[in-house]
């Protein structure tokens, strides 16, 4: 099943990419030389031994903490919360999406118009607007990404829904007299795991861009917590002088969400070839 | 006949989306009366004056009453004074808007001319070297996230070729080397997703007959390209360039914070680091107009260009 995947050079790069970040994710402790949040010796340059012989690969910040523990910590940070956001945002999604897709009539028209309500904000200005009322906390982000990525899939859901409801074996199961629950998760949902795979990967890059975006704008989960686009927004003061301060986590963010675009972009490939051979 | 018709409907469905974004946007910023105190009169204020103030303001009136008196004042142009500049909000916002409308305007211009352009050659001869190379292209400037991208290149041609200017703050006057940065950034984030869209159209469109049939008549490639398919080929693009608007207005957020650009970006993100209340909801309302309206724009263009749909079978 999952062999025609493996064989596609964009899922390998991408795949192993997302792959290495959730390692070195779940492995921080062990990764990271040392705590991203002690004090060692400010302004390190990378590659430089310390002044007690200590090695800061990526150079330490303005606050002497060392870059490269930061970044591996960061990682874990990122992976949690863009996971939470992007699962939150899918239960709420598919969960409105299903209702409406099978439902029809009011329920759709009232659903839909308010998805495309909250889509007419640019994303960025419904986020300012969301933390400004709940403040910037771990919890709140979570809920402001989900707020804003749930309309989106709550449409791919709906349409396919629409078109799943429409075939015959569905018009079997509601015959048989089949509950609309049961119908819903175990006759429609199993059939919209394929373009959703491909969004979900999409759209776990994009709340990593997002969370990265807020962090950047010094909106993001509060300090000192190691987060990359933090790190980017403190750094840039001195990235004249100190270009290691913003370089390593643009480079680490960028990976990720390539990471994951690519995979989109290589089980996108493998699903339309598929439907072409079905 | 047709168009009238259509465009009532959309005008309808856009006013019925501001009204509910309105709604949404007083709700969340102005529903707790004391928040709106604290946030006008600061967080040294007494009790006794933030009573005084809600009373004085016509804040302990119904909820509802509130909403409407102040739909009704900022449908007038009355938006309030902004609680941080000390200024009325419409004063502020207006030129800003502008300096960022150019900003915007020469991202559209990198986006429309790279984009397309990239995606039509991409699409000529789908599989080749030129078709692989645009695609990954593509896929890497649209994942990198713009902050990051701004890093990157400011990197390369700030601090290392030393060409060209590290802040666009615009002092001494409109100033071209400063914008080339920002519009560089914002365009090479967004002309990649128009690329790959463009790039689907013109494949698809290569494939018809009639492109067989000229191309057994003998027509040259550049012939077949430009006489026959990039009039069909560009429709959904050139649709798809409107709908990238709330996208670009996201960047510009970021890109004038990265670059000290004085628009409408830093304006909202200074309202919000400041907590800014009548500032930050004049901005929203702003983002959330020009989103709309280049829907409708976007709508309009499509049918006009693809004279086969009937405007109203797609609405």
């Amino acid at each position: 099943m999952f062999v025609p995947y493996l064989k596609k050079p964009l899922v390998l790069i991408g795949g192993g990419l997302a792959l290495g970040w959730l390692l070195v994710a779940i492995f921080a402790p062990l990764i990271a030389p040392y705590d991203p949040l002690q004090t060692l010796q400010p302004l390190a340059k990378p590659m430089v031994a310390g002044a007690k012989g200590e090695l800061f690969l990526f150079g330490t910040d303005m606050l002497g903490r060392d870059i490269f523990s930061r970044l591996v910590w960061g990682a874990r940070t990122v992976v949690i919360y863009s996971t939470l956001a992007t699962l939150t945002a899918y239960a709420f999604g598919l969960l409105f999406g299903l209702i409406a897709g099978y439902a029809g009539g009011r329920t759709d028209a009232v659903l839909s118009f308010l998805a495309n309500v909250v889509l007419s904000f640019p994303v960025l200005v419904l986020y300012i607007v969301i933390i400004v009322v709940i403040g910037a906390s771990p919890v709140n982000i979570v809920i402001a990404v989900t707020f804003s990525s749930a309309p989106a899939i709550y449409r791919i859901v709906r349409g396919i829904t629409i078109d799943v409801a429409s075939r015959d074996f569905v018009k079997a199961a509601v015959t048989q007299g089949e509950s609309t629950l049961r119908i819903l998760f175990v006759d429609i949902l199993p059939n919209t795991t394929g373009p959703l795979a491909v969004d979900f990967c999409l759209r776990l890059g994009y709340t990593a861009i997002t969370i990265g975006t807020l962090g950047f704008l010094g909106l993001g989960l509060p300090p000192p917590t190691p987060d990359w686009g933090g790190m980017v927004n403190e750094g840039r003061a001195m990235a004249i002088a100190f270009p290691h301060l913003v370089i390593f986590p643009c480079i680490a963010i960028s990976s990720l969400t390539l990471g994951l675009s690519l995979l989109a972009d290589g089980l996108r490939e493998v699903n339309d070839a598929k439907e072409r051979h079905a | 006949m047709f168009l009238g018709m259509f465009l009532l409907r959309k005008v309808a469905i856009a006013l019925a989306t501001m009204l509910a974004v309105s709604f949404l946007i007083f709700l969340a910023l102005e529903v707790n009366v004391e928040d709106v105190a604290v946030k006008v009169l600061g967080q040294y204020s007494t009790v006794e004056q933030r009573a005084a103030w809600l009373a004085q303001n016509g804040y302990n009136d119904p909820f509802l009453l509130r909403y409407v008196r102040w739909l009704g004042q900022f449908v007038a142009g009355d938006w309030g004074m902004s609680t941080f500049f000390r200024a009325p909000v419409v004063d502020m916002v207006l030129p800003r808007l502008a300096a960022s409308a150019i900003l915007a305007g020469g991202a559209l211009l990198v986006i429309v001319i790279f984009g397309l352009g990239l995606g039509v050659l991409a699409g000529m001869r789908p599989g080749s070297l030129l078709d692989r190379m645009i695609s990954v292209f593509s896929v890497v400037t649209t994942s990198i996230p713009d902050f990051a991208s701004a890093v990157f290149l400011s990197g390369i041609f700030v601090f290392w070729l030393g060409l060209l200017p590290g802040a666009s703050t615009m002092i001494s006057g409109l100033s071209l080397a400063e914008l080339v940065l920002p519009v560089s950034v914002l365009g090479l984030y967004s002309m990649g997703y128009l690329a790959r869209v463009t790039r689907a159209s013109m494949v698809d469109v290569m494939g018809t007959h009639y492109i067989r049939t000229a191309r057994l008549k003998g027509a040259s490639m550049g012939r077949i390209v430009l006489r026959h398919a990039l009039r069909n080929a560009l429709i959904t693009p050139v649709t798809v360039i409107m709908l990238q608007l709330p996208w670009l207005l996201s960047g510009v957020i970021v890109i004038e914070v990265f670059y000290a650009y004085k628009g409408f970006g830093t304006l909202l993100y200074d309202a919000a680091l400041n907590q800014d209340i009548y500032l930050i909801e004049a901005c929203a309302m702003i983002s959330v107009l020009v989103v709309v309206l280049s829907q409708i724009l976007s709508d309009l263009l499509y049918g006009w260009l693809n004279p086969r749909i009937t405007l109203g079978a797609r609405a």
